[in-house]
């Protein structure tokens, strides 16, 4: 049945064909829509990929060719698993800024308000950019891992420092890459919601990712050991990490503590979305 | 049908609308006006459930807005003209709104011709003039057929042919029985599109009275232009009736306040005076609607910024 037949542009208002009512459903075909839609994503998509991707093997393609004049402590603690993994550094800069500019870039073009117009009671367009944009970054920083892991382990064969994918930490590691991405880039979202701004959310979330870590350095030691395990970065890094530094959390237990900010911040996020005036 | 009750909003300190209550009703184009600054913008916020009134209630179709289930079929709204995500393209962006309804890909095609941007729907809106965003407004309306209409200075940045067309457009929604409610600061603008008025000032309603009450009311206390031999003697004469007004710029030329033109023509007729001309001057609807909003005009100019700077950069641009 097309519309078309069914539907004149000046039906009068009563004979309408269509009822359609907002459904989460819905919601999150129009955000999917939304975030193609836009250079800013493809953009930062792709340079995400491509540092997740692309970094670890070029490290190790680099680390391969020096093998020789590297120190023996230097061989001793090489981990071709972070290794491998190390584009993740780059990668979540941008995944980060894009996750901003999910919402605060509807704030300051002011496309907020057909948002809301469209689907009043607002969060399920809140939900639905949060499930979109989760689930692109995981598919895309999964698929990145797997390529960044392979590829490096292929160059490392050369040195034979290779390990392989069934080694334990291995699969923990890139799957744990999808998901550090996935909550982080959710976090960063939250934020863009909180500050509808982007200058603000971008300074927040690189503040506490990037700039907190070494803030907490300047603390006395004791304090520092108290506090520098729960910070956001160093919780959340632990699930793709290979080795686990003593002074750390267990690469799960830190997970779920950076889960919990995230939901913190969400929650946050959701009640004054609600709240205050668009 | 808009049903605002008893609406305060305050905005820290300053009050935006105050006390306002008035309804829209269907199968006419009402105007929304009132000097930039009046609370306007304010008022469609709070009816589009963008902005929750510090007291009052505001219903579209008998429904609080945040409670609609399928907004986009009851009222269709153009708040700013670019309150749309400038990277996006004109498809992109109607087609968004759509799917959160379901609304058939279709009929984004069809609103997008019946406001003319087939041509570049596909371009990024950042690069559009303010006509062209103003139709994307329009269309963007338009997209779930709704049974309100509510535009926001529709007629901002269009030129002759696209006010021409949106008059026309505006006439056959409320012609098909919708309601249609839309602002402006232009008085002129309004006389020839709507059938109503909702007139406000520093967010209270000043006026809700049909066009043409508007018009008559208008013209009621003006002036009638006389142009006789024997001036002076006939002015003598008038001067003699009670709450009567003669002034004479020139020389054979009378502005008489306070006296119909008939009553005129007696007295002269009784003095035996030659009139050559009996003209009443009707004050333009600009200056009817400059008298009526005066004091809050005045209160804008030393309160300062508004909450409605949109308009203002709109009005500029």
């Amino acid at each position: 049945m097309s519309a078309s037949e069914t539907l004149p542009v000046t039906t009068a208002p009563r004979s309408r064909a269509f009822t359609g009512r907002v459904t989460q459903r819905r919601v999150l075909r129009s955000e999917w829509t939304k975030l193609w839609s836009l250079r800013s994503t493809r953009w930062s998509l792709l340079f995400a990929f491509l540092a997740m991707a692309g970094l670890g093997p070029l490290i190790a393609a680099v680390t391969v060719g020096h093998w020789n004049r590297l120190s023996p402590h230097d061989r001793a603690t090489f981990d071709p698993i972070n290794t491998a993994l190390g584009g993740y550094h780059l990668a979540q800069l941008a995944i980060g800024v894009l996750g901003v500019l999910v919402i605060s870039g509807e704030y300051s073009t002011g496309q907020i308000r057909s948002s809301f117009m469209a689907v009043p009671h607002r969060l399920p367009v809140l939900w639905a950019k949060a499930g979109t944009f989760a689930t692109v970054t995981f598919v895309l920083m999964g698929i990145a891992s797997l390529i960044a892991f392979f590829g490096a382990q292929a160059i490392l064969t050369q040195q034979h420092v290779n390990v392989s994918i069934s080694h334990a930490p291995a699969l923990r590691a890139i799957i744990g890459t999808g998901l550090y991405m996935i909550v982080l880039g959710v976090f960063a979202m939250s934020l863009g919601a909180l500050t509808r701004n982007t200058a603000g959310g971008i300074a927040i979330f690189a503040g506490v990712l990037f700039v907190l870590p070494g803030l907490v350095h300047v603390l006395p030691a004791s304090t520092f050991d108290a506090i520098n395990p729960y910070l956001p970065s160093n919780a959340g890094a632990d699930v793709l990490s290979n080795t686990t530094d003593p002074g750390m959390l267990a690469a799960w237990t830190g997970f779920a503590v950076f889960c919990g900010y995230t939901l913190l911040a969400l929650a946050a996020s959701a009640l004054l979305l609600v709240r205050r005036d668009a | 049908m808009i049903d605002v009750r008893g609406v305060t909003k305050r905005y820290g300190e300053k009050i935006a609308v105050d006390d306002l209550s008035f309804s829209v009703a269907p199968g006419i184009v009402t105007g929304f006006l009132g000097p930039n600054g009046a609370g306007k913008s304010t008022t469609m916020r709070l009816i589009l459930g963008l902005d929750a009134p510090t007291k009052g209630t505001v219903r579209v179709n008998g429904c609080a807005y945040r409670e609609l289930s399928a907004p986009l079929h009851e009222v269709g709204a153009m708040l700013e003209a670019h309150a749309i995500h400038t990277g996006r393209s004109a498809y992109n962006h109607l087609l968004a709104l759509a799917q959160t309804h379901g609304i058939p890909r279709s009929r984004v095609e069809e609103v997008i011709e019946l406001v003319g941007l087939s041509e570049v729907a596909r371009k990024r809106v950042g690069g559009f003039s303010l006509g062209m965003g103003q139709r994307l407004g329009v269309a963007a309306a338009l997209l779930g057929d709704p049974a309100t209409v509510i535009l926001d200075e529709p007629a901002n940045g269009l030129d002759p042919e696209g006010i021409h067309w949106i008059r026309n457009l505006l006439k056959r929604l409320a012609s098909e029985g919708r309601t249609v409610f839309l602002s402006s600061h232009l008085m002129s603008e309004m006389a020839q599109t709507a059938d109503h008025l909702i007139v406000i000032g520093r967010g209270r309603l000043i006026a809700d009275t049909s066009v043409a009450e508007f018009v008559r009311r208008a013209s009621s206390d003006t002036n009638v232009r006389v142009r006789c031999t024997r001036a002076p003697e006939l002015r003598e004469a008038l001067a003699r009736r009670e709450d009567v007004e003669v002034q004479s710029t020139e020389e054979g030329l009378l502005e008489v306040g306070g006296l119909t033109g008939q009553q005129i023509g007696e007295i002269a007729l009784q003095a035996q005076i030659v009139i050559s001309e009996l003209t009443p001057q009707q004050a333009s609807l600009e200056e009817a609607f400059m008298s009526l909003t005066g004091e809050s005009v005045e209160y804008r100019a030393s309160a300062g910024e508004e909450n409605e700077a949109s308009e203002n950069v709109g009005a500029a641009a």
